[in-house]
């Protein structure tokens, strides 16, 4: 009898019945060339034992992931992190991050005594509840699609109950971020890790109190309530890590730019919780190079294409940063789809400024939102059909991209960056061979 | 010439959703007119300028819409500023916070700024997606086109008039959308509402700084094509 076999064993047989015939749906799905089945498999699942999730998590050691951004990276980064204990470890890599999807991630790795989770923000309450986590990882907090997600402070306070009473969890949580902090203070048990903030339109107020918070680089204090940022025992600086001893490491990271770092050293305190040696999971992060096709490069008839995706102002903020510099042209594209949230007046908290007197190409459904914005700002843009008039100008333009972070799209040859919001993404991965 | 000074209201808690966009298109539009503007960012943990010409209020969650009620009522630089003759253009939370009362945390009646004579309430249903509505003909500008994110309900008294009547979408919640009263104006649209509704934006400019010499035809161009598109995509 395998490991698989004996964990499944202890499931109830309604239990078992129910991942078997989810996972035969997860294989129809998947032949069908409907994504990767997670979340189908996970709904029929459910449906079948509404418990399922509690049962399959039983028994393992369990690591929600949420945030505004970085879920998808950081759950693949901690993954990675952890790989030194040798053993199996479940993940939901495809960002299936609902009720479903974990339950969909669990059943399909019935044997791996470890589960990494990106959890969608919404749902942490309950997958807190269920899962029973050894550890919840608390990324930031940000406006993000809110015609369909919940009001950020009311989340934050959700987060904040959920967490007060799960006592025996420790929660990983950024201090830089004032809403994090809030929701991560009344936790039992708390890694505090310096992880900056870039994006600060949601946090100039005291999450407790609602007075002006008072700022000062990274710090950050409420002059009411009293309310300040917590100790840290992990910190970000430049390019370096900072461990609970006090030495600092490069982090000579694969993927590009600060979110990313913050990123690493969020899933560094996780291995730290599981006994990782920090060398020895620092030396996993390093070989991650893409994540379900972001930071991808791919070659397109001679031109360096690198794709980065991001859904909301944060995002496209630490997205413009990561650019190599002009006069490598850039590809933006905006869809406004369900996933993508169907309002695109987020496009007005993004400062584009930046991209002033580079080649700039606009693209997507909702183009045309893009092109006034872009207007208002003095940006000089060509609106664009598809990613192959894009690269027909990378090739005109003939700029190499390599950029400080470490290699941009390429070496020496013609490049393209390209930053999409996640249903345009998805459309530009399928146009160049569903790259990962 | 004297500048035109846009004020923002208090960013840090009323700005949810590209409220910039409205600051940015009333810039671009009066710049395009030649009309120099300067504009003013006032937080919450400052005095709100007695001396400017428009001034706007953007959206924002429950307590931060309270909270940004309480400070402007005891501030009293809105009132004054509005008592001589300056405009407020409020969107959402904003809009609902200038008028008597409205429905705060939990949906429990909170003491509004009192400049248009309304009074808003929690609603049974949010009400999220596009809507589209008929401007009062007196006004002069073309039907508005814009995203609405919010889940209150609006009863205009006799002292405010509609801004619209709604096509498409809950608005007010009664056929009615938005309100003005004198030169305050405000409407359930929310984060960027003039970007597709420039001739609400000259609305405003007009109020604020008298007739408007004419511009280049492309300078708005893009913002036509993307109204078009949008009424086109929504209406059927």
């Amino acid at each position: 009898m395998d490991d698989n076999t004996q964990h499944r064993t202890r499931l109830p047989m309604r239990a078992r019945l129910a991942t078997t015939v989810g996972g035969a749906a997860a294989t129809v799905s998947r032949l069908a060339g409907k994504g990767d089945g997670s979340v189908i498999g996970g709904r029929i699942s459910l449906r079948l034992a509404p418990d399922l999730l509690s049962q399959l998590a039983t028994g393992r050691q369990v690591v929600l992931v949420t945030g505004t951004n970085g879920k998808t990276t950081t759950t693949k980064l901690i993954t990675a992190a952890l790989a030194p204990l040798g053993g199996k470890i479940a993940s939901n890599i495809y960002g299936a991050n609902m009720e479903a999807g974990l339950t969909s991630a669990l059943s399909r790795t019935p044997d791996a005594p470890v589960a990494v989770l990106e959890t969608d923000e919404k749902y942490i309450p309950a997958m807190v509840k269920a899962t029973r986590p050894k550890v919840v990882v608390l990324l930031n907090l940000s406006r993000d699609q809110m015609d369909r997600a919940a009001e950020i402070w009311l989340l934050a306070r959700r987060w904040r109950d959920a967490l007060a009473a799960a006592p025996d969890c420790r929660v990983v949580a950024n201090a830089d971020d004032p809403l994090v902090a809030w929701s991560a203070g009344a936790a039992s048990k708390v890694t505090w890790v310096a992880a900056g903030q870039r994006w600060r339109e949601d946090s100039w107020c005291c999450p407790n109190c609602g007075a002006h918070l008072m700022r000062d680089g990274d710090d950050w204090a409420c002059k009411e309530c009293g309310g300040r940022r917590p100790p840290v025992s992990w910190l970000l600086y430049g390019e370096e890590v900072i461990d609970p001893s006090g030495r600092a490491t490069r982090l000579g990271l694969a993927l590009p730019g600060r979110a990313n770092r913050s990123n690493a050293v969020i899933a560094l305190a996780v291995a730290e919780a599981f006994g990782v040696h920090p060398s020895h999971a620092l030396a996993e992060l390093r070989k991650v190079t893409s994540v379900a096709g972001r930071y991808t490069q791919v070659r397109r008839r001679g031109c360096d294409v690198r794709l980065l995706l991001a859904k909301n102002p944060a995002g496209w903020l630490e997205a413009l940063d990561v650019m190599v510099p002009p006069p490598v042209p850039v590809l933006l594209a905006v869809n406004a789809q369900g996933p993508d949230g169907k309002d695109t007046s987020w496009l007005w908290d993004v400062d584009f400024r930046r991209l002033r007197g580079r080649p700039v190409l606009v693209g997507g459904e909702r183009r045309l939102d893009l092109a006034v914005r872009l207007e208002a700002d003095d940006v000089a843009f060509r609106l664009v059909n598809d990613i192959d008039e894009a690269v027909d100008v990378a090739l005109a333009t003939g700029a190499a991209g390599t950029g400080p972070d470490r290699a941009g799209p390429g070496g020496t040859g013609p490049s393209l960056e390209v930053l999409a919001n996640y249903t345009a993404f998805q459309q530009y991965r399928v146009a160049l061979g569903r790259v990962q | 010439v004297k500048s035109l000074r846009l004020v923002w209201v208090y960013p840090d808690l009323l700005s949810t959703y590209g409220d910039r966009g409205n600051v940015l298109v009333l810039e671009r539009r009066a710049r395009l007119r030649g009309l120099p503007v300067e504009i003013v960012e006032v937080n919450s943990d400052q005095r709100v300028p007695r001396d400017g010409d428009i001034y706007l209020m953007g959206g924002g969650e429950d307590l931060p819409q309270t909270l940004a009620t309480r400070r402007l009522l005891a501030d009293g630089g809105l009132h004054e500023a509005e008592g001589r003759g300056a405009v407020v253009f409020a969107v959402c939370a904003g809009y609902q916070m200038l008028g008597t009362e409205f429905g705060g945390v939990d949906g429990s009646p909170v003491q509004g700024l009192g400049l248009l004579d309304m009074r808003s309430g929690r609603g049974e249903r949010r009400a999220v997606g596009e809507i589209v509505a008929d401007v009062d003909p007196g006004l002069n500008v073309g039907r508005l086109t814009g995203f609405e994110n919010h889940q209150g309900i609006t009863r205009l008294g006799p002292g405010v008039r509609p801004l619209a009547r709604t096509e498409l979408g809950t608005g007010n919640g009664d056929g009615t959308e938005g309100a003005y009263q004198g030169r305050v104006l405000g409407t359930y649209l929310h984060g960027p509402a003039l970007v597709r509704n420039p001739g609400l934006a000259d609305l405003l400019l007009h109020w604020a700084a008298g007739p408007l010499p004419p511009f280049p035809a492309q300078a708005e161009e893009l913002a036509n094509a993307l109204r078009a598109e949008r009424l086109g995509a929504v209406l059927q």
